[in-house]
């Protein structure tokens, strides 16, 4: 009886927050369209999310990269197809890996951030503040930073994927001897741009958007205690991280990107 | 109004006089703070009506809020100005937001503000490298800039030095005179409230009483009557035999 309860309570829970997060996204919608656009906070924001996230992308896309290169030539080589080797570090990054990837870096850099700076705000009475001056929160402070969240994924995403070809590039005709030219031809003639590029950008922002607003949303829904403002971090990266995973599914298994 | 299972006001009906200074007295928990975020809309009653200048915002939407909110204006507890923007961009920012002042007007205005409460050379500081009292200060300043109606102050007193005290009622009272802005100020501080309020409300035991100072003072009931005399009365001592300390009322005694 305790699991079916605790199960129906879950559930319960889950339609919930799905309802609440429905509305609050509406309510960004909104914001977007109502004058005055915050031009200011959403290039603060795309600083703060993309710029000061460019160093963690870099090196995680060249480390990747170079596992990738390295495990795909150990595995190529049984078989002498090692001049496939760019099309499989290729193809890896950019339909999967480079998005969700960094989708999940995003979450735990920048999404955590986001939920602990505006979780902070409802502790201290900030947004309160604002409100009582007759300004919507949800204008000035959620929506730059869901809409910098949507702008940067892309490119972060496409930089992850440069850095982590360039890994593989290193790994392949640097350490085993693989000639530069076939590696980049074999690249140039599996990717796809329609299919592949552009799927994974689609994703990288569909990724944004998802953990724009778990973000956002967490943080100014959190209670306004210091205790509330660190479980409403932590659930953001793991709810976070696991929605990436899931719409990473369906959307290659309704798009096949 | 309740928090969940916690009911914090049943049956609570009250006024406050405009143009005057009223104090919320009660203990902590009594439901001080919940009546000003009542009346500033931060919090909705789950019953009755709630009237501002006129006006039930008790039926309002939080946009339709934003409208009632141009005649308010709160100090809140912790000051709850904007830690990322300097004391100044904090002043500044009601006014960018909603006047089509000047930035040299805007300037001039928050240094004047700034004067008003007794703050020099604040202008480049962080919320987080002031005191509590020159936070509480920068706060009122903020609240004041667009020169409300009504002015909501919540707990104004807590956490500072007696001399900030004195300095706070002081600028609340003359604010009061110039201004004539209708206050509402939270408290649970009694010589405070004896010193500057006009009327004050006293939430005890799920009541409330009503009245001037001098009224409630000598209120029939023992209870609200001793409220106000309990600080004269009250002999705190504090002992502990096993490392000899002892602590009785304001002297500290160590054998």
């Amino acid at each position: 009886m305790t699991f079916i309860r605790e199960l129906g309570w879950a559930a319960q829970n889950f339609v919930f927050h799905l309802g609440r997060i429905t509305v609050f996204g509406a309510q960004i919608l909104r914001a977007v369209v109502t004058p005055p656009p915050r031009i200011r906070p959403f290039i603060n924001e795309m600083f703060n999310l993309g710029v000061l996230s460019l160093v963690i992308i870099c090196v995680s896309g060249l480390a990747v990269g170079m596992v990738l290169g390295l495990q795909g030539h150990n595995t190529l080589v049984r078989f002498g197809a090692e001049r496939s080797l760019g099309a499989v570090v290729g193809l890896s990054l950019i339909r999967e890996l480079g998005p969700v990837l960094t989708a999940l870096l995003a979450t735990g850099r920048a999404g955590s951030a986001t939920t602990a700076e505006i979780g902070t705000m409802v502790a201290t009475e900030q947004l309160d503040g604002l409100r009582m001056m007759s300004i919507n929160p949800i204008h000035l402070v959620v929506t730059p930073k869901t809409l910098a969240m949507i702008a940067v994924m892309p490119l972060l995403s496409a930089l992850f994927i440069v850095c982590g070809l360039a890994g593989g590039y290193f790994v392949g005709v640097v350490l085993m001897g693989l000639d530069g030219g076939v590696y980049v031809s074999s690249l140039e003639n599996a990717v796809d741009y329609y299919d592949d590029v552009f799927g994974s950008l689609l994703k990288a922002v569909v990724f944004g958007v998802l953990i724009g607003l778990i973000s956002t949303y967490r943080g100014y829904t959190c209670k306004p205690t210091s205790a509330g403002v660190s479980a409403a971090t932590t659930s953001t990266v793991v709810v976070g991280s696991v929605t990436v995973l899931i719409f990473d599914y369906f959307i290659t298994a309704l798009w096949g990107v | 109004m309740s928090f969940e299972d916690r009911a914090v006001l049943r049956s609570f009906s009250c006024g406050f006089p405009r143009g005057k200074i009223s104090v919320i007295l009660g203990g902590s928990g009594s439901g001080k703070t919940t009546i000003l975020r009542l009346i500033g809309g931060l919090v909705h009653p789950q019953r009755g009506r709630i009237l501002v200048a006129g006006e039930d915002i008790s039926t309002l939407t939080e946009t339709q809020m934003y409208g009632v909110r141009h005649k308010l204006g709160m100090m809140f507890q912790g000051g709850a100005l904007l830690d990322s923007l300097t004391i100044f961009d904090n002043l500044a920012f009601p006014l960018r937001e909603h006047t089509t002042l000047s930035e040299a007007d805007i300037a001039a205005e928050v240094h004047r503000q700034l004067d008003a409460v007794g703050l020099e050379d604040v202008d480049d500081l962080l919320p987080g490298q002031l005191s509590g009292g020159m936070v509480k200060r920068a706060a009122l300043a903020r609240a004041i800039i667009r020169q409300p109606e009504i002015l909501l102050v919540d707990e104004p007193f807590s956490g500072l030095d007696p001399i900030s005290v004195k300095r706070i009622e002081a600028l609340l009272d003359s604010i009061n005179q110039q201004l004539h802005i209708t206050m509402l100020v939270s408290s649970h501080h009694i010589p405070s409230t004896l010193r500057m309020a006009d009327h004050v409300v006293l939430l005890f035991d799920a009541q409330a009483f009503a009245g001037t100072p001098a009224e409630l003072q000598h209120h029939l009931d023992p209870h609200v009557a001793g409220f106000f005399n309990e600080e004269k009365d009250t002999t705190f001592t504090f002992e502990s035999p096993k490392s000899g300390i002892r602590v009785a009322s304001q002297a500290v005694t160590v054998e």
